[in-house]
């Protein structure tokens, strides 16, 4: 018996439908077990205390301090190197193999696995710069790993900069770096926002870079300068759930619910501002 | 004077563009620098082909076949996993769904992608290792079965977002036509779009399968981390990037196994350069 095409049609669109049933309701149940284990455990103490008894008990405070503090560094270094390389792929380059080779290495960068960035960061900056494991080291390392990110976005929003806009700041006798701080940044500055909030979001939850160059497994206090060591809630996690017996399991989920809502939040705000960029543009 | 400052500014953003390159040599020669140490005492073939991976034993052995097994073991499975139900996702949010349900799906799909893989690591410790275990009737239920699982999630929305580009940027004449020859919708996504589409879904594939083969925390977390050779997708695994994680704290520098673990860093920068640099091909490549 031959099946109408029309049957066909209805029985495939149903099972595509069920996959993307089974993508997104992993997602909701986690989110939701998170939210459902983890808001219990959270409360001023928890956000405001140090860790006490062998991190059984008490806050997370150093945590949330050392992944702010990475974070910040990481970006302010990642920030204006990948603006301007991203400036100079779309304002400067000519279509030749050097830009194809920029470009190669660009897509290496975003696929070289965490873990190598560690070891990577691990070689040059705590051992061949001696910083030892300290945040700069740290930061260095994740600066360079979200550099694609901040690169590729930076790229996308300075590309829809019409040509026009350009051409007229040029024929009034501008010069081309002029035109590209005056004219095409501040109109690209929305779009380069949002791709900074998604490579920070991304920063703040990668464990394996900050395994070696950073990251302390128990210090009950805040770090007094970029060369010290810092407490990460991404490890810290990794800490309470493998490393250290007798946790209980609210203090996990509610760590994993503080890590989670950090990089949700900032995601958050990258979509709010890509949003209203998009309902203000006027050309 | 201006002309000059322009010339400065202007060599300054050139340097930049090259920062890239330089990093990605920098990051080869700094894992090549300490990985290729160990090849002074160490034949590359015992290293590559050495069926035992016992850092701390006396004599200690270095042979990371088990370690790639659990890797490929890993990554098969979270492909096998990942890429159907990831095509079925794209073709379902770029095709089929209306409007307001592709923003849903796209808005979840992102939120996939911002979970840390920390936080799978740990969910999956709790409750997916519970459920292996009972279904396969295991002693344990951290296996390369319980890590492919969780990694096909993390590869699912690299794949769906490339793969969703490539079908929306099929040229809509196409699509016209074969409806207008009196095909189905989905005769017309099979038989047009999906072909039209391959390349974008190729090189979405090998981007997932890179994510996959790099992802280092949950896998360390799920897979039980055995480092025997792997002999069913059902036994504890050890994969080469939860080597290098579990183990570099342990290591004294400059040891033999310090140097192995770079080494090892090498063996997977050197995979991931290569998918990447397909994927990047497939994607380039025109649509003809």
């Amino acid at each position: 018996m031959k099946i109408k095409p029309q049957t066909k049609q209805k029985i495939a669109f149903t099972l595509l439908g069920l996959a993307a049933v089974a993508v997104i309701v992993p997602v909701i149940l986690v989110l939701a077990i998170l939210v459902q284990r983890g808001l219990p455990a959270i409360s001023w103490q928890f956000l405001t205390e140090m860790p006490k008894m062998g991190m059984r008990a008490g806050g997370i405070f150093p945590a949330i301090m050392g992944t702010l503090c990475l974070v910040v560094c990481a970006i302010s270094v990642a920030l204006p190197l990948g603006v301007l390389t991203a400036i100079y792929l779309v304002e400067y380059a000519k279509k030749n193999w050097w830009t194809r080779m920029i470009e190669i290495a660009i897509v290496n960068l975003a696929g070289v696995p965490s873990v190598v960035y560690g070891l990577f960061g691990l070689g040059l900056f705590v051992i061949f710069f001696q910083f030892g494991s300290s945040i700069i080291a740290g930061a260095l390392t994740l600066a360079i790993m979200e550099l694609p990110v901040i690169i590729t976005s930076s790229k996308e929003a300075l590309m829809s900069v019409p040509r026009s806009f350009r051409e007229a700041s040029l024929a009034l006798g501008v010069s081309k770096w002029e035109t590209i701080r005056c004219v095409v940044l501040p109109n690209a500055l929305p779009g380069i926002l949002t791709g900074s909030i998604l490579g920070v979001s991304r920063t703040a939850g990668e464990t394996a870079p900050i395994l070696f160059t950073v990251a302390a497994f128990y210090l009950p206090r805040l770090p007094h300068s970029i060369f010290d060591q810092c407490m990460a809630l991404p490890y810290h996690l990794y800490v309470l759930s493998t490393q250290v017996p007798n946790v209980k399991p609210a203090l996990q989920y509610g760590t994993a619910l503080v890590l989670v809502g950090m990089v949700f939040s900032l995601n958050f705000v990258a979509i709010l501002v890509r949003s209203h960029i998009r309902s203000k543009k006027q050309w | 004077m201006k002309k000059i400052r322009e010339a400065i500014i202007e060599k300054t953003i050139l340097l930049n563009g090259f920062a890239c390159i330089l990093f990605v040599i920098l990051i080869f020669v700094f894992l090549a620098k300490d990985g290729l140490t160990l090849f002074k005492t160490i034949s590359i073939q015992d290293f590559l082909f050495g069926q035992i991976w016992s850092p701390l034993n006396e004599p200690p052995q270095f042979g990371i076949l088990p370690l790639f097994l659990g890797s490929l073991f890993v990554t098969l499975g979270a492909t096998v996993i990942a890429v159907p139900l990831g095509m079925a996702c794209a073709i379902f949010i770029g095709e089929i769904a209306p409007r307001w349900m592709r923003e849903i799906l796209k808005a979840g799909v992102e939120l996939l992608a911002a979970i840390p893989s920390i936080v799978i690591g740990f969910i999956g410790m709790a409750l997916l290792g519970p459920v292996v275990k009972q279904i396969f009737h295991l002693p344990t239920g951290l296996t390369a079965v319980t890590g492919s699982i969780a990694l096909a999630f993390m590869a699912i929305p690299t794949m769906v977002s490339i793969m969703e580009d490539a079908i929306t940027s099929v040229p809509r004449i196409y699509k016209e036509g074969s409806l207008a020859l009196g095909a189905t919708h989905w005769q017309t996504i099979y038989r047009v779009i999906i072909p039209a589409a391959s390349s974008g879904i190729v090189a979405a594939i090998m981007l997932g399968i890179g994510r996959v083969i790099g992802e280092t925390m949950a896998v360390m977390m799920l897979t039980g981390n055995a480092s025997v050779m792997p002999q069913t997708i059902l036994a504890p695994v050890r994969t080469l990037t939860a080597t290098i994680a579990a183990e570099m704290g342990e290591t004294v520098r400059g040891s033999e196994h310090y140097f192995s673990l770079f080494a090892i860093g090498l063996v997977l920068f050197g995979i991931t350069f290569l998918i990447n640099f397909l994927a990047d091909m497939a994607r380039h490549r025109k649509i003809k």
